[in-house]
């Protein structure tokens, strides 16, 4: 069953305050993973498999690179969820 | 200041976490109680896995009572208990404000992060490729505390992993010493740690015969040197020393435990596990401990065993002391602390050190408990079930660590 953006958007900040430590509330839709939440290349890809596995979709190498924000990440994985 | 005193290495801060408790205090006053920190493993390893062994001396306090939990997922074990340790020294030697360049971190695990590695397989088999995590590599690298620990502090001289099994924190600690004697900096951060419990390292230890089985008796189990000793209780913990040079520990005026004055080093080249029976190796590297430290025999009042609770081992061990000192061996009061914590394979090394130094800067011997009947060929006189006084004036104590492989490192410790 397909998740709401709000569903998304509410696993993605869990999976990343369990990765960074950040309150799940500062994982807000127009924060950027880099500049904001100062997450790194290995962090982003451990998020990547994380988030992979909560939704069951795949978000390939290629794509993670555009995923800026976490509200990009949020409408990919529901794009992809199809 | 002359060359000589410019190379004095001394300690200055001490951490650790061990089956005896989360930190220098408690594992030290646990040690001076003659407590035991072993106990019944809670799982089901036995009956799944058929492992003959149910007891283990598990950490005290696990690491997520303590860390935050991002450190918790992107460290192995043996990663995190090293910081804890880390974390204590360093507050415990006054934070020292040095020069990230001057500063250097050895620290030192026997096997490395095998609860990583074998979860990763794990995972690769039950979900395949796309399931591995990312900090799979910089979590089961087994240079990953000393990393780490040098990412904490910002210490840029060197980090340093020495591996050679079960006497791996001590070498780690030498070195540690000769990265100050020999110029490249004025404090290092060194010692050892360890996090093997889990079901495939005690089913290889097991196979190999070499745990003790007294799964009705935990607490009883590590019994140094007693006749019905059957062989190891597997530990876990990481503990951590803060050398620097006297030169520097004095300018800022440290408080100094003891000094660490010599660092000896040899191999067996006999067997890839037993020790070589004659105790060449062993007799070779505490004697460079000792002429390093510039002291002699008769100044040696105090030595932390190797001591494995092993058959072959402990006896080997006391015969060196034996052949080494001759009739000085008398005045010598010898510990046995695996049997209060176990053996914390690659942390052994670095929490007997850092009793050493307890030792003499209390002037306190540690006890060794379950000794009920003494075996008959101990040479060396034992301090058993309660803490036994050393010597007022100048001192020596060693630190005995052996690994397999035939690794063998002494360290020298003297007053302050």
């Amino acid at each position: 069953m397909a998740h709401t953006a709000s569903e998304i958007l509410e696993g993605l900040a869990e999976i990343v305050a369990e990765e960074t430590g950040l309150p799940t509330d500062a994982v807000v839709a127009e924060k950027s993973f880099t500049d904001d939440l100062d997450i790194d290349s290995l962090s982003m890809m451990t998020i990547v498999t994380h988030a992979e596995d909560k939704f069951g979709v795949r978000i390939p190498d290629d794509e993670v690179k555009n995923l800026a924000t976490v509200g990009d990440a949020v409408k990919y994985i529901e794009g992809a969820q199809a | 200041m002359t060359a000589a005193a410019s190379r004095e290495v001394v300690v200055t801060g001490l951490g650790a976490t061990t089956p005896l408790g989360g930190d220098v205090p408690t594992t030290w006053s646990a040690a001076l109680a003659g407590e035991s920190g072993a106990r019944t493993m809670e799982n089901d390893w036995s009956e799944k896995y058929g492992i003959p062994v149910t007891f283990a001396a598990t950490i005290k306090v696990k690491p997520d009572e303590v860390l935050p939990r991002p450190e918790i997922k992107r460290m192995d074990p043996s990663t995190q208990y090293a910081m804890i340790a880390a974390r204590e020294a360093w507050q415990d030697a006054g934070a020292p404000e040095v020069d990230g360049e001057r500063l250097g971190a050895v620290v030192s695990s026997g096997i490395g992060g095998i609860w990583t590695t074998l979860d990763g397989w794990d995972t690769l088999r039950e979900r395949g490729a796309r399931r591995v995590l990312p900090m799979t590599v910089p979590m089961l690298m087994p240079n990953s505390p000393a990393a780490y620990v040098s990412l904490e502090l910002g210490a840029q001289a060197g980090a340093h992993a020495l591996v050679s099994a079960c006497a791996s924190g001590a070498e780690a600690i030498g070195y540690g010493m000769d990265m100050i004697r020999n110029g490249r900096a004025d404090v290092v951060v060194c010692g050892g740690t360890e996090a093997t419990i889990h079901p495939m390292p005690i089913a290889a230890f097991a196979a190999s015969r070499t745990l003790s089985l007294r799964n009705d008796d935990p607490a009883g189990a590590s019994r140094p040197y007693d006749v019905d000793r059957d062989g190891f209780v597997i530990g876990e913990g990481a503990a951590v020393v803060v050398l620097e040079s006297a030169e520097h520990a004095a300018a800022r005026g440290a408080r100094v435990y003891a000094r660490l004055a010599g660092v000896g080093l040899s191999a067996d080249a006999y067997h890839i596990t037993s020790p070589d029976p004659d105790g060449k190796g062993q007799v070779a590297a505490m004697r460079r401990a000792l002429a390093d430290a510039d002291v002699t025999g008769p100044d040696v009042v105090h030595v932390n065993a190797h001591a494995t609770s092993t058959k072959v081992g402990d006896l080997t061990e006391t015969r060196s002391i034996r052949t080494l000192l001759g009739s000085d061996a008398d005045h010598v009061q010898l510990s046995a602390t695996k049997s209060m914590t176990g053996h914390l394979l690659g942390g052994a090394g670095a929490l007997e050190t850092l009793f050493t130094v307890k030792a003499v800067h209390e002037r306190l011997a540690p006890p060794t408990i379950n000794v009920a009947n003494p075996d008959p060929e101990l040479q060396v006189p034992l301090v058993r079930d309660t803490p036994s006084a050393l010597p007022d004036g100048d001192v020596v104590a060693i630190n005995n660590s052996f690994g397999f492989g035939g690794h063998n490192v002494a360290l020298a410790v003297t007053n302050a």
